[in-house]
């Protein structure tokens, strides 16, 4: 199991934040057309993370136009120039699929509120 | 006569991972511990009656190496190994006996062939085994459902055709994956990652060799002096 650590270390990214389901991202992704390259930003709502070690991907789903797009990523992936945590979320599950059921009010997430320091 | 060259190593199959492209693509990868392999034998077609290298690789107790031999890897002037396997090469004058071989022979980019001994999947029936359909789910099926059916007729022929598909031990044979593309040579760690699968076990032996269906590689370069050993194995 841990023959390829040395390996895959190389592949490894460590500027990215911890967040989890629930959070808001902002995802900055390199899009390259033609020869040229932009950033454009995805921002939305983790919906899951899944996998682990290099092939760890995560999940960011909004609603665009009326119209919910979901965008997989991989967690170490080199076209995610930079992500960016908006809010972080309290949410009971890991999964959060039942949001894709869900409209405009009943679809936001309540803000996590961190514990006041005693 | 063979009047192919070809480029061979024995290894060890360490796993699988992925690793990012030059176009920031997956690509997944077996990581193969390739080398360090010796040359045992250069055999010609003067001695030998063809052309061929003999390669060794692996660490052995040299207590547990009977006396032929050990008579054998005396004369190439290397230490016992564990594996010994011949690579048919047009240009085995270019080897000398004694020589180290590492992942270097490789470059990224070639393309390969990999042999090695499949997982055993033990007693497996005909579904498993040959791909059969099986029987259908339902329909009056019953208790039937992974069976082979018939197996032949009745009177006539009266017998089973030989070489019948039917149950039976499945796995451990020797496969060979043709056209596999080398993704990355990490001399520094002795790595050849090779883009795709290949078979047996994590941990298992594999022999890496140019494929047989691409063009050839360029002639080893050879090797000056019977006092090589020195890992140098200048590629094209």
């Amino acid at each position: 199991m841990h023959t390829l650590d040395s390996l895959d270390a190389e592949s490894r990214r460590t500027d990215v934040p911890e967040f989890w389901p629930g959070d808001t991202l902002k995802v900055h992704v390199r899009v390259v057309e033609g020869n040229r390259q932009r950033i454009q930003v995805f921002q939305g709502v983790v919906i899951r993370r899944q996998g682990g070690g290099v092939r760890e991907t995560f999940t960011v789903r909004k609603v665009s136009f009326g119209v919910g797009v979901e965008r997989t990523f991989p967690l170490h992936s080199p076209i995610v120039s930079r992500v960016e945590v908006v809010t972080r979320g309290d949410v009971r599950r890991a999964k959060l699929y039942y949001l894709r059921q869900l409209r405009g009010k009943a679809a936001k997430i309540k803000e996590k509120r961190e514990p006041v320091g005693r | 006569m063979l009047n192919r060259n070809y480029r061979g190593l024995l290894g060890t199959k360490l796993g699988m991972t992925q690793v990012w492209d030059a176009n920031n693509r997956v690509v997944p990868v077996t990581v193969i511990q390739a080398g360090p392999n010796v040359v045992t034998q250069v055999k010609t077609p003067d001695s030998d009656g063809y052309s061929a290298v003999q390669l060794g690789y692996g660490e052995i107790d040299p207590r547990r190496i009977n006396k032929p031999m050990r008579g054998h890897f005396e004369t190439s002037g290397a230490t016992p190994r564990r594996h010994l396997v011949e690579l048919r090469t047009a240009d085995a004058g270019n080897y000398r006996p004694g020589q180290q071989l590492t992942g270097e022979v490789f470059d990224a980019g070639q393309v390969v062939d990999v042999t090695g001994t499949s997982k055993g999947k033990g007693f497996a029936g005909v579904m498993k085994r040959h791909g059969f359909k099986g029987l259908g789910a339902g329909h009056g099926v019953e208790r039937k459902h992974r069976s082979p059916g018939s197996v032949g007729g009745c009177a006539t022929p009266g017998r089973v055709f030989k070489g019948l598909r039917m149950a039976g031990r499945m796995g451990h044979d020797r496969v060979t994956v043709a056209g596999l593309t080398i993704h990355a040579v990490d001399t520094e760690r002795g790595f050849l990652l090779i883009k795709g699968a290949i078979p047996g076990p994590d941990g298992g032996l594999v022999f890496v060799r140019s494929a047989a269906k691409r063009p050839a590689p360029e002639p080893a370069a050879p090797v000056a002096a019977a006092a090589a050993g020195t890992g140098e194995e200048a590629s094209a």
